[in-house]
């Protein structure tokens, strides 16, 4: 009895192997794309690697997060096939290739429940700044405004910093974030408080019900339209970076995430697909 | 036991030198790690140390390492009122609830409250820091603006070392030998009267240990912290002024830093290791002493 079962058992576990494709791992693993860089890129590169992945049989896309600035450093130094950078290069980067497959735009978050409407550019750069510190010199309500700045080396306070023309240290903040989601609870937990965060997440959050609301920007809205048609100013490319001249892997999958096939996933994540602007 | 009664039972000299040696090489071990982990701190911000004299981090006007300024002082500051803050609260609460486990609860509601602080240290820290800013950080904006603040990170805190000190204390009191209470009893000395002038003396020590690892876990706690504080660097003047702690500054930056900035950021974690390793040495010789 006992000797039989095992055959048994023996011969399922040899046609489960079989068929599960155990036999051939060396192959399936020789083809490997490392991915490193911004958290803004990270969810949707992700989402292309799985379409590129069940497109393209036996290779493998990983993706790890780490910030612009990993991004660069990892596709300089070649500890990744690509880099992902949530901003246009700098001069001094100028040795890696950029290849924009998005556009995000850095919206103005208020609580729901703030009467104020909009906000020039020279009072956001005031309340930052600590020259305005109470809602009602904007036509808010008699209360202290919190002011939420992101920590150093985030490509959206590189952004911010660079369009109202100021320098961190003096930025008065009263709260100081990591990522898009704590910026947005943060602001969700305090109706005085003033925050940016990537647009998509911002009006991704908003449609859920969460109560924060995007400020205009120069009279322009900040929505997702307004990325895509280019008249929003504070927007940024996602750009993935390479060492040299995409070739093989690397450029099948960059041809592949500005192709038409992935227009679908930027947009499911309120990013505006390149070609379209 | 099966083991200790084996090596009585055929008592051999060589067994004892294996166990002597693999003990030996256990405790080698551990303490190579924290030499290494000490090596690689160095190492990593040498740099830093190198390009940047040491009293800049002292001195230089604020910490922004994008425009080359790294002063340190406001989040050692930082660290320190949490931390002292959380263990002024959690010290008497913990000890109290030891007390009435161990004293005053019936046996089924001493079971019951134990379990529940045995769960309460199984939280994970990062639930804790997710209430913080969902429940307890607005509850304080009502109170006094922004809300993220050093009382937000003192009331976290508290709740995470709070078990460890109830727990450790209660271990403490369960191992004073109870011939010491009925000795007292026998006196006819109250129960408070027990408490204070026998059970208390004789687990010092073991309260003391207690207090003193829940001081390295307030001083090391990162993510909840991270939620709760607002991580602004600059020194409290409040309890509702926002802070940043030494943990929290690594984990809030090093995802993004580079260079001399990433270096700096090693710096603070040698910091935290220098203060962690300085407290220890306060405290050893007290353990020490009140155990004679």
């Amino acid at each position: 009895m006992k000797i039989i079962s095992a055959i048994h058992y023996m011969i399922f576990t040899a046609v489960l192997l079989s068929g599960s494709g155990w036999s051939q791992p060396v192959n399936a693993a020789s083809q490997k794309l490392v991915l490193t860089g911004a958290s803004t890129i990270a969810p949707l590169a992700t989402e292309i690697g799985r379409r590129f992945e069940s497109q393209h049989s036996g290779t493998r896309i990983d993706v790890q997060t780490g910030g612009s600035a990993r991004g660069i450093n990892d596709a300089r130094n070649g500890t990744a096939d690509i880099g992902m950078v949530s901003r246009p290069l700098k001069p001094q980067e100028q040795d890696l290739q950029a290849h924009t497959i998005a556009w995000d735009g850095v919206g103005i978050i208020l609580h729901a429940s703030n009467p104020v409407a909009a906000l020039s550019r020279q009072q956001i750069a005031d309340i930052y700044t600590g020259k305005i510190d109470n809602w009602k010199t904007v036509g808010g309500r008699d209360a202290p405004i919190a002011v939420v700045n992101k920590a150093e080396g985030r490509s959206t306070l590189e952004l911010f910093l660079a369009y109202f023309q100021l320098k961190n240290s003096d930025i008065r903040p009263h709260v100081i974030i990591g990522d898009n989601a704590q910026g947005i609870k943060t602001v969700v937990g305090n109706p005085n408080a003033v925050g940016y965060v990537s647009i998509g997440a911002a009006e991704y959050e908003a449609g859920h019900g969460v109560p924060i609301k995007l400020l205009p920007l120069d009279g322009i809205a900040a929505t997702v339209a307004n990325v895509r048609n280019g008249t929003f100013p504070l927007s940024r490319p996602l750009n993935l970076v390479t060492r040299a001249p995409p070739e093989g892997l690397s450029r099948e999958f960059i041809d592949f995430t500005r192709s038409k096939q992935v227009y679908d996933l930027v947009e499911a994540q309120y990013f505006v697909p390149v070609s379209v602007r | 036991m099966i083991w200790s009664r084996h090596n009585i039972s055929s008592p051999s000299a060589s067994a004892d030198a294996r166990m002597l040696w693999l003990l030996r090489g256990a405790a080698g071990t551990a303490t190579a790690l924290v030499l290494l982990i000490f090596l690689f701190l160095l190492v990593e911000s040498w740099p830093a140390l190198r390009h940047i004299s040491i009293g800049r981090f002292l001195i230089d006007p604020s910490w922004n390492p994008g425009e080359s300024m790294y002063k340190l002082t406001p989040m050692l500051s930082g660290t320190l009122y949490a931390a002292g803050g959380a263990l002024l609260l959690a010290t008497p609460l913990g000890i109290a609830s030891a007390l009435f486990i161990a004293y005053y609860a019936s046996p089924r509601s001493a079971s019951i409250y134990t379990r529940v602080v045995e769960l309460l240290a199984g939280i994970p820290s990062v639930v804790y820091g997710f209430w913080g800013l969902t429940t307890l950080v607005p509850l304080i904006n009502q109170l006094h603006p922004p809300g993220a603040s050093l009382l937000a990170g003192i009331l976290v805190l508290t709740l995470m070392i709070l078990p460890t000190i109830a727990l450790t204390a209660h271990a403490a009191l369960f191992s004073v030998p109870p011939d010491y209470l009925r000795s007292a009893a026998a006196l006819g000395i109250s129960r408070w009267g027990m408490i204070r002038g026998v059970a208390l003396p004789a687990a010092k020590t073991g309260i003391a240990a207690g207090i003193i690892l829940a001081a390295g876990r307030a001083i090391g706690e990162t993510m909840a912290v991270l939620m709760v504080t607002g991580n602004v660097v600059q020194h409290a003047a409040s309890l509702f002024d926002p802070i940043r702690t030494l943990a929290a500054n690594i984990a809030l930056e090093m995802p993004y830093a580079t260079g001399d900035h990433r270096a700096a950021l090693f710096v603070s974690g040698l910091t935290l290791m220098l203060l962690v390793m300085m407290l220890w040495s306060l405290a050893a010789p007290l353990g020490r002493n009140r155990d004679a």
